[in-house]
């Protein structure tokens, strides 16, 4: 079972299955919308704010990631898995406004390779 | 002996957010060897040619990071003038001496904060538990290596990179109190006399420990670990790759150590270096001094520039 992800700031939609998370979904379809940085819950580079969507965690830094944090929806893409469609922004450190992956040959930009 | 003083770095503490992938990290990839655990959880592991009891400590808890990096001094009497010293010195906090047996097989330490917020420690006594090279008995005979290796299997835990923002009281520290030499040097500004990074030796390392100008106190950039050649920081590649780990960059070569390098992550995020190369560092050489704009080279000779994540993700 695979869901939408949609990254709000470079307007990026790929496809992630349940158990792959969210930033290497990402990577793998070539997209760069939200940075990358450890891939591992420790750095906070991948910083998003969930909007809309639902997900299960894995434990992530919480010099990064405070409780409150997570329960707002700001958690790390690199441990979130989706349960539903999510729209998510980047709002880690490295985090900025970018266009859509259109750079990238056709057809890795959405769904085909989730 | 000629080398006196503090030694080298003998032992780095490590937060991992969970304990099983930590181990199959550190101990199957990395191939460090497990040597003990403690009631708290803690394990303790060593590279194969280091004959202290431990090098490596990692401790599960919620934040990644580094606990503390701990300094070997040559003996029980330069603990005590050392810890004197560096009380006396003002540029330091937080004093403690932790008692012999909190670490197993290690002696009491000596605890304090340096001005960039980096814990560290120096110790004089830790078991010799030997690096199982010997034929007939530890060190008699030896083989050049042991047998039974796995993963990449460093020879030893070589230096850290620290992130913290008073560098200038941190490198006094160093070079003052403890002894250290500057190897090399980064400086930024117009007239190029404002520091931004500092590499540090106790001993003929190219660092034994470096520091990185950012504004922020107490950080970790990595910890590095000694491969013999180029081919193995190239089979360290191959290794982490295989085991699907994530890899920051590399293998590629330092400009600043001229060091070959791979950096990658531990389960928890927090960053790891093979390298092999470098040079023998004397203390009277001349530091060498690498100007900002030069600092991709610096750091990565043949992109010549830095990715963000070198300035940017930090644990």
């Amino acid at each position: 079972m695979s869901f939408q992800i949609t990254v709000e700031n470079s307007g990026e939609t790929f496809r992630c299955a349940a158990e792959v998370h969210v930033l290497e979904a990402m990577e793998k379809a070539v997209c760069k919308g939200i940075p990358v940085g450890c891939r591992n819950g420790g750095c906070g580079a991948c910083k998003v704010q969930v909007q809309a969507g639902r997900y299960a965690t894995r434990k992530m830094n919480r010099a990064v990631i405070s409780a409150e944090d997570e329960v707002r929806g700001i958690v790390l893409a690199c441990k979130i898995y989706p349960q539903s469609d999510l729209t998510l922004t980047a709002i880690g450190p490295m985090a900025r406004v970018t266009a859509p992956c259109g750079s990238a040959p056709s057809g890795l930009d959405s769904g085909t390779h989730a | 002996m000629a080398l006196t003083g503090v030694l080298r770095p003998g032992h780095v503490a490590i937060r991992v957010l969970e304990m099983g992938p930590a181990l199959k990290h550190y101990i199957d990839v990395l191939g460090l060897i497990e040597t003990a655990r403690d009631e708290k959880g803690r394990v303790f592991l060593k590279a194969w040619d280091e004959h202290d009891h431990h090098s490596v400590v990692l401790r599960e808890t919620d934040e990644a990071g580094m606990d503390y990096l701990g300094w070997k001094v040559d003996s029980p009497a330069t603990l005590k003038k050392l810890a004197g010293d560096i009380e006396k010195s003002k540029l330091c906090s937080d004093f403690e001496w932790i008692p012999k047996g909190e670490h197993p097989e290690t002696g009491e330490r000596f605890r304090f904060t340096i001005p960039t917020g980096h814990v560290m420690e120096l110790f004089a006594e830790k078991k010799q538990v030997g690096n199982n090279c010997g034929t007939e008995g530890p060190n008699v005979n030896p083989d050049p290596w042991p047998d039974g290796l796995k993963g990449i299997s460093p020879s030893r835990f070589d230096h850290c990179l620290l992130y913290g923002d008073d560098l200038d009281g941190s490198v006094k520290f160093f070079r003052e109190v403890l002894g250290f030499g500057i190897a090399e040097q980064v400086m930024a500004g117009p007239k190029k006399d404002f520091m931004i990074g500092a590499f540090l030796s106790c001993s003929n390392k190219a660092h034994d420990v470096a520091f990185i100008r950012q504004p922020v106190k107490g950080k970790f950039h990595h910890a590095s670990f000694e491969l013999g050649s180029w081919e193995k920081v190239l089979r360290a590649g191959d290794i982490l790759s295989r085991n699907k780990t994530s890899i920051d960059i590399g293998p590629t070569r330092h400009g600043i150590t001229r060091g070959e390098t791979i950096y990658f992550f531990d389960p928890s995020g927090n960053r790891n270096e093979v390298f092999s190369g470098g040079y023998i560092y004397y203390p009277d050489e001349p530091a060498i001094t690498w100007t900002e704009e030069e600092l991709g080279p610096g750091i990565f000779y043949h992109d010549r520039k830095l990715n963000e994540a070198f300035l940017s993700v930090f644990t």
